[in-house]
């Protein structure tokens, strides 16, 4: 009987943080064609609803009551799993991600790691979506992005060794109560820096978006995919990156802590302070994109291998040697 | 206790089941994706048993780098017509024997090893893991009683890293590289010069 009721209760929790994620990553797409459309003087979506917020919803429908297609030539098992597998591993790393002291679904000992290792199996649905398809361009787009998400998971792994020193546990609550004095994106700056971009190459984000170029890959490794098989692979995206972007707030931005521990700002609830600093770092993400041209494949990889490794090593000798020196290494 | 063994049982299954189906299935690209699945049990039995650092960093090392780089290998040979063979065709069957001797070595290796434990018990660990997380407590013995074996094991990976770069790399000759400092330092005089061409003769350009 035990078992049936933390089974249902279990259920309920999952269902009470998954639904507004859901909700928060169709907003999330409007919200990013908005910033984009704003930058190059354009309106963006504003048709459907108050602002053309319910854009996301109409276009959801649409994909739900499309045809899905799957190709004669294809590998139908593995064809299907793939957005499948993008789908479910953008949304099972929420559950170690803390909202506030005490709303986290399971407050995990090395919480980090298992963000680390579910954001490192991404790659899979791409690669499996492109092979899948049997098709040159997708293919091609599912080789590109398994080279460049392996290489920008070293540095971001680096960076957060270099915030692990700092705090000295892997549990996400931790990290985030170890910058109640000062956030980490202060003395730790350059590798706030690294991180974000090299969380737009993990994301597969322009200008890193070279599995998707579409100048000279049609759309990559989602070519062959329509119907709800594509918005699967979409959302899954989308998720990720405010899962990236979380990830950021938590190493970097203090998490769920106010800026200023005084009257104000102390009203305002730690979770709405989380989902604010997720936000500021989102609007980045689509500025960027409206910004910034996209890199030649070359120049991606050189970037990623000859300068951002080597200046994460330098930083994390850095750290320690710091750390070591004024005697501030956290205590076990 | 019932629950954690039926999940013990669930996951060592399909760890059972999709070890064999890397070598039994026909395509070889199935065959990473079984070995992965294996990779993702094993880590989930480790998680079981309290190591979740080991199991962590099993998924980070050997899913998210080791089998991505595995199929990148599998997917770049001829996708349509990469078949296994071997438990179809009576005459290619040569390896068979060698897998098999090598095979028993390994069985006979675990033998030995477990044999060791079950009749040495001082080798298993002496820390309590009652107070500290087993993060804490692998780094107290990997950085302390077997900090030379760890600094050997990493030299030996960055001696075979370098022998594969050198084996591997090549000078190509005819090939264009960037370099951004010389792009950058360019100036006006480095790139245009203003030149009199002769009626009738024209000029070579970029010889």
């Amino acid at each position: 009987m035990d078992y049936v009721y933390s089974l249902i209760s279990e259920t309920y929790k999952i269902l009470f943080l998954l639904l507004p994620l859901l909700t928060a990553v169709a907003m999330i797409v409007w919200l990013d064609r908005r910033v984009w459309a704003f930058v190059q003087k354009r309106r963006g979506p504003n048709v459907v609803g108050p602002f053309g917020l319910f854009q996301s919803l109409a276009d959801a429908l649409k994909y739900i009551f499309k045809e899905i297609i799957i190709p004669a030539s294809s590998n139908k098992v593995v064809f299907i799993l793939a957005p499948i597998t993008t789908m479910t591993l953008a949304l099972i790393s929420w559950a170690v991600i803390p909202f506030s002291e005490d709303f986290v679904l399971s407050d995990i000992n090395v919480g980090i790691l298992y963000l680390f290792a579910i954001s490192s199996l991404g790659v899979y649905g791409i690669i499996m979506g492109g092979w899948a398809s049997n098709s040159k361009y997708p293919f091609l787009g599912a080789i590109r992005s398994a080279a460049q998400m392996v290489s920008y998971e070293v540095s971001i792994g680096v960076i957060i060794i270099n915030v692990l020193l700092c705090v000295g546990s892997l549990n996400l609550t931790d990290i985030v109560l170890a910058q109640e004095k000062i956030w980490f994106i202060i003395p730790l700056f350059p590798m706030f820096v690294i991180f974000f971009i090299s969380a737009l190459a993990e994301t597969n984000r322009p200008p890193f978006d070279l599995p998707e170029a579409e100048a000279e890959l049609v759309a990559g490794y989602q070519t062959e995919y329509s119907g709800m098989m594509y918005a699967m692979f979409w959302l899954g995206e989308y998720a990720n990156i405010l899962l990236m972007c979380a990830m950021g707030s938590i190493l970097f931005l203090g998490g769920w802590i106010s800026p200023i521990d005084s009257y104000p700002f102390n009203l305002i609830p730690p979770t709405l302070w989380f989902i604010f600093k997720i936000l500021l770092l989102f609007v980045l993400f689509a500025l960027v994109k409206a910004i910034v041209p996209r890199y030649r494949y070359d120049q991606l990889m050189k970037l990623g291998w000859k300068i951002f490794l080597p200046f994460s090593l330098i930083w994390v000798v850095l750290t320690a040697g710091f750390l070591l020196y004024f005697d501030l290494l956290p205590k076990v | 206790m019932t629950a954690h063994a039926f999940f013990f049982y669930f996951f060592s299954f399909i760890a059972v089941v999709s070890a064999i189906m890397v070598t039994v299935s026909r395509n070889t690209v199935h065959s990473v994706f079984f070995l992965i699945l294996d990779f993702i049990s094993i880590s989930s039995l480790f998680i079981m048993i309290g190591a979740e650092f080991l199991g962590m960093i099993m998924l980070i090392v050997y899913v998210g780098a080791v089998a991505v780089l595995f199929l990148f290998v599998v997917m770049m040979l001829n996708v349509a017509k990469q078949e296994n063979t071997w438990f179809k065709s009576s005459t290619n069957s040569a390896h068979i024997p060698i897998g098999l001797l090598v095979g028993i070595i390994i069985f006979f290796e675990v033998i030995i090893v477990i044999g060791g434990w079950k009749y040495k018990p001082d080798l298993t660990s002496k820390i309590t893991l009652s107070d500290i997380t087993n993060t804490h407590s692998i780094g107290n013995v990997l950085y302390t009683d077997y900090i030379h074996l760890f600094q050997l094991s990493g030299m030996v990976l960055l001696v075979a890293m370098i022998g594969a770069i050198v084996l591997t790399f090549r000078k190509r000759d005819g090939l264009k590289r960037q370099s951004y400092f010389k792009q950058l330092a360019r100036e006006r005089n480095d790139g245009v010069s203003l030149v009199e061409v002769k009626s009738n003769e024209g000029i070579k350009i970029d010889d």
